[in-house]
């Protein structure tokens, strides 16, 4: 399998690999893939009161190109607000990692993390109006 | 061995430049080929270089060649694999197929084939009009070679293919004896399928290449990995696969020296049989520059073969396959020759570096042995 | 040939490029020894070995036959009863469909296991496709097949059984005697592929119940390209061929034999059989090494059966690593993550699956291969480099995290996608 120099760059040094604190109310998490099908993605992003991602971590069980795709997002999603980070597309991020066809899915995988991510915090944003 | 090697169409000698090519793949440690780490990628690469240079050499893309273990393997492969894969009806071949070509279409008439043999003129060369006649029957496969490996003769393989395709079947022609020796293009040829082999282009043996139109569904012979586009499974031959590639660049490269040399070698040959009163079967016919068959009424070709191995020329009977038998050439009898005279037929096929004065030692030995064994048997001069 | 060239020519230093090779399972590298013997037959003494009529020809006929009789010599078989093939995959098919073929009148049962390599499960399934009916029975988790379970698969009309001797993947030895004599009492022709045998545990056919035997040269120092099935002659076992034309091995098998090939095979299997008692014992020393190196590192698994097993192979999986990653993270080693034929694909090692190991494990298995050019300098290198890239794998992944906060993954409801 020939990756690209930056797929194996963020492979070799992946950034902002860790957790955040789950409990707090300005941290959002999305956890997507599922062990069986080789690749499981957890990102957590913290926003701050004027909907701007302030921090961003991840871990990642999957090939090459998931960690890649996954350390790739967690550097764009830094000072962008939660709307803007709802808009990256899978296919920037494989045009990016310039990812093979078969290595899609990873770029997919990312997308849907960051999708979950800002739904776990709209969702903990709603229900604190609600309160 | 000191023999002069007169034999070219049963093998060849393995190109030293080939050889060279080879070695790594032989002494170092070198993967599977399926296996992704640096020792797989590296002969995976190697494989796909040489996929371009079998392509090259055949007026093919890369994406047609299939790599098999032998000639042998890619031709029953076309018959059977093409065939297998649709509806039973004919199998149509030419009666001067080798025998991996006529015998898996036999093969085949267990599992309801109809298989039939197209007849050839005196010269040699396929009669259209059976071709045709037995066309009307519904057909799956036609199978004529290129270059007849015995009488070199070489067919009209683009007008029968496109008779072939009129009638709605698919086309293969076996090309093994033609590669090297003439300009070989399946592009041109207009075929759906041409068989090239390794070891008669001073490649190694144990490659060889099925080369396929894609469009044409094709049921492996081989189960397994899925190598070769899960066409034909087996841990891939590298070295093998390998040298064939150089090989091939390198008979491309030589074709126009061996085409001038070997047909003159042969003329010269040739024109010094005429004093011996002996037949040339096909020399007024398009054939492949090297070969040239001939008998003698009244001497037994195997016996002939066998004395002038004693004095140092490698010559054969017949093809090497048959060589085990001492039946009449299939070729010779579809030729409409007295089985008689068949018997006698020996083949003296030339190769790049056989040389004239080589051509003339020859000749001095074959009058001479002729003469021995015409006194031996007592037949009339 | 001193071990001095061996290392010279074979030594990985184990940085990216110049990997330490521990993928024995896959291809073995030449010995130099058998390269040196196979070189003469692809310059000097080429030649046909059907041309009857030259010297040429003779030669190659005489190395042909040499070489049969080192085949058969390893393998207890008389050289009549060994014929050349391209490789294991081509004796698998060869076998397999042959005997089917030609014994179809008796019955049109056959009986398999679902760890069997592709070129002997696909080639059934070719068979199923025709008109043939076959069970894939499922080993025990550790790898080896219930002799009661493979009994009660057998029907009136189970015409062949085929099972491997050694696992690809696992490694496992399967009690070839006993399935043997299984399929002798209920009149069961029996297959065993042998590809990952020869040289690594002994065979003698003339005492095993077994009616055709499968080898390669590849997986035992020799070229790639060449392999023999061996077809017993008393009783005597027919089968239909499955490549037709100049009536080659006896008509068993038709096609120009590579010389050169067959030489080394033979040379190979003499290799084999002289030396593999001794060097067993090495391998074994240093596969024992390496699990012991291997075993510190928490939640690791092992695979198939530690016992019956050739000391060559040790199969383990890393618990919440994914595999793929693993071996990019293993550069410095190469080595084999499933079968060196499906890795291609993404899909899970079917081998490993059919020992019921979940998928998670199954992705994140690593097979380790030792052979004849094999260190303790390199069995070093690999524990500590698997202990340090376990160690940062772990730090990326999602599931050790959870595993470590006492999550039960099995409960999680994965957002599979």
């Amino acid at each position: 399998m020939a990756y690209s120099d930056k797929v194996l760059d963020h492979y070799e040094n992946p950034r902002n690999v860790g957790s955040l604190d789950k409990n707090d109310p300005q941290v959002g998490t999305g956890m997507v893939g599922a062990p069986a099908c080789g690749d499981v993605m957890k990102l957590m992003i913290k926003v701050n009161d004027s909907g701007i991602i302030e921090d961003a971590k991840f871990k990642t069980y999957g090939c090459g190109s998931a960690i890649a795709s996954s350390s790739l997002v967690t550097e764009w999603l830094k000072g962008r607000t939660i709307e803007e980070a709802y808009a990256i597309k899978n296919s920037e991020i494989a045009e990016e990692l310039a990812l093979p066809p078969v290595k899609i899915h990873c770029s997919v995988l990312a997308e849907d993390a960051i999708k979950a991510a800002v739904a776990d915090i709209k969702a903990k944003q709603a229900a604190k109006e609600a309160a | 061995m000191s023999s002069i090697y007169l034999d070219h169409n049963a093998t060849t000698a393995l190109d030293q430049r080939v050889l060279e090519s080879m070695l790594p793949w032989m002494q170092r440690q070198s993967g599977n080929p399926t296996s992704r780490h640096v020792f797989g990628r590296s002969s995976r690469d190697a494989i796909e270089h040489a996929r371009t240079q079998v392509a090259e050499a055949c007026g093919a893309y890369a994406s047609q060649v299939i790599f098999t273990a032998s000639g042998t393997e890619a031709n029953n492969f076309a018959v059977k694999g093409i065939a297998g894969s649709q509806a039973g009806s004919q199998i149509l071949h030419s009666a001067i197929e080798h025998p991996c070509v006529s015998r898996p279409a036999k093969a085949m008439q267990q599992t309801g084939w109809l298989s039939n043999a197209i007849g050839v003129d005196e010269h040699g060369v396929l009669s259209v009009a059976q071709l045709q006649q037995h066309l009307q029957t519904q057909t799956s496969v036609v199978s004529v070679m290129l270059a007849n490996n015995e009488t070199g003769v070489i067919q009209n393989i683009a007008e029968i293919a496109e008779l072939t395709r009129k009638a709605g079947a698919f086309m293969h022609t076996d090309a093994v004896q033609g590669l090297g020796k003439m300009p070989v293009s399946f592009t041109d040829l207009n075929v759906h399928a041409m068989t090239v082999s390794s070891h008669k282009i001073h490649g190694p043996q144990g490659a060889a290449a099925l080369i396929l139109d894609k469009r044409v569904d094709i049921q492996p012979l081989l189960h397994g990995g899925g190598q070769e586009r899960g066409l034909r499974s087996g841990t891939e031959n590298v070295a093998a696969i390998v040298g064939f590639g150089a090989a091939c660049e390198l008979a491309v490269a030589n074709l126009a020296h061996f085409a001038s040399h070997t047909q003159m070698l042969r003329d010269t040959f040739e024109l010094g049989l005429k004093s011996l009163n002996v037949t040339i079967f096909s020399q007024h016919t398009t054939r492949i520059p090297n070969t040239s068959f001939f008998a003698l009424d009244g001497i037994e070709g195997e016996t002939l073969v066998t004395a002038l191995d004693r004095k140092g020329f490698a010559v054969a009977s017949g093809s090497a396959c048959s060589s085990d038998s001492t039946e009449p050439s299939h070729v010779l009898l579809a030729m409409g020759i007295k089985p008689d005279l068949a018997r006698g037929a020996v083949r003296v096929s030339f190769g790049a570096h056989n040389t004239l004065l080589q051509v003339a030692d020859f000749l001095t030995a074959l009058k001479n042995e002729i003469l021995r064994l015409k006194q031996l048997t007592g037949v009339a001069a | 040939m001193s071990a001095s060239i061996e290392m010279q020519v074979l030594k990985g230093s184990g940085d990216d490029l110049h990997p330490i090779y521990l993928d024995y399972s896959a291809t073995t590298p030449v010995d130099p020894r058998v390269a040196a013997k196979m070189i003469p037959y692809i310059t000097e003494h080429f030649g046909n070995p059907a041309s009857r009529s030259h010297p040429y020809g003779w030669t190659a006929e005489k190395a042909v036959e040499n070489a049969r009789e080192e085949v058969a010599k390893l393998v207890g078989a008389d050289p009549r009863e060994i014929v050349w093939t391209s490789g294991a995959t081509e004796s698998n098919n060869l076998a397999i469909k042959g005997a089917a073929n030609f014994y179809s009148a008796k019955g049109k049962h056959i009986i398999t296991v679902t760890t069997e390599h592709k070129a002997v499960i696909d080639t059934v399934r070719e068979l199923e496709r025709q008109g043939f009916e076959a069970t894939y029975l499922d080993p025990e988790p550790s790898g080896l097949l219930d002799l009661e379970k493979f009994k009660a698969a057998i029907r009136p009309d189970t015409v062949l059984a085929s099972v491997m001797f050694v696992n690809n993947e696992i490694g496992v030895i399967q009690d070839i005697t006993a399935i043997g004599n299984i399929c002798r009492e209920n009149g069961v022709i029996f297959h065993v592929d042998a590809a990952q045998a020869t040289g690594k545990v002994h065979i003698d056919l003339e005492k095993l119940p077994v009616d055709l035997m499968s080898f390669s040269a590849h997986k035992t120092y020799g070229p790639k390209g060449v392999g023999a099935l061996y077809v017993r002659r008393k009783p005597r076992i027919r089968i239909e061929a499955q490549m037709h034309g100049g009536g080659h091995e006896r008509g068993m098998r038709s096609g120009t034999l590579a010389t050169h090939q067959i030489v080394g095979m033979g040379e190979a299997f003499r290799i084999a059989r002289e030396e593999m008692d001794e060097e067993n014992v090495r391998i074994r020393r240093l596969r024992d090494k390496l699990l012991h190196g291997l075993q510190d590192i928490e939640e690791v698994y092992v695979n198939g059966d530690l016992e019956q097993r050739v000391p060559h192979n040790l199969n383990i999986s890393f618990n919440y690593v994914e595999g793929e990653s693993l071996i990019m993270a293993v550069k410095g080693i190469a080595v084999s993550s499933g079968s060196a034929c499906t890795s291609a694909s993404l899909e899970p090692s079917y081998v490993l699956r059919a020992l019921g190991r979940s998928d998670e494990l199954a992705h994140s298995s690593i097979r380790f291969s030792i052979g004849r050019f094999t260190t303790d300098a390199d069995v070093d290198y690999t524990i500590s480099l698997m202990k340090g890239k376990i160690d940062k794998l772990r730090e990326l992944s999602p599931l050790w995290e959870m595993f470590k906060d006492g999550v039960d993954l099995s409960k999680v409801e994965w957002a599979a996608h």
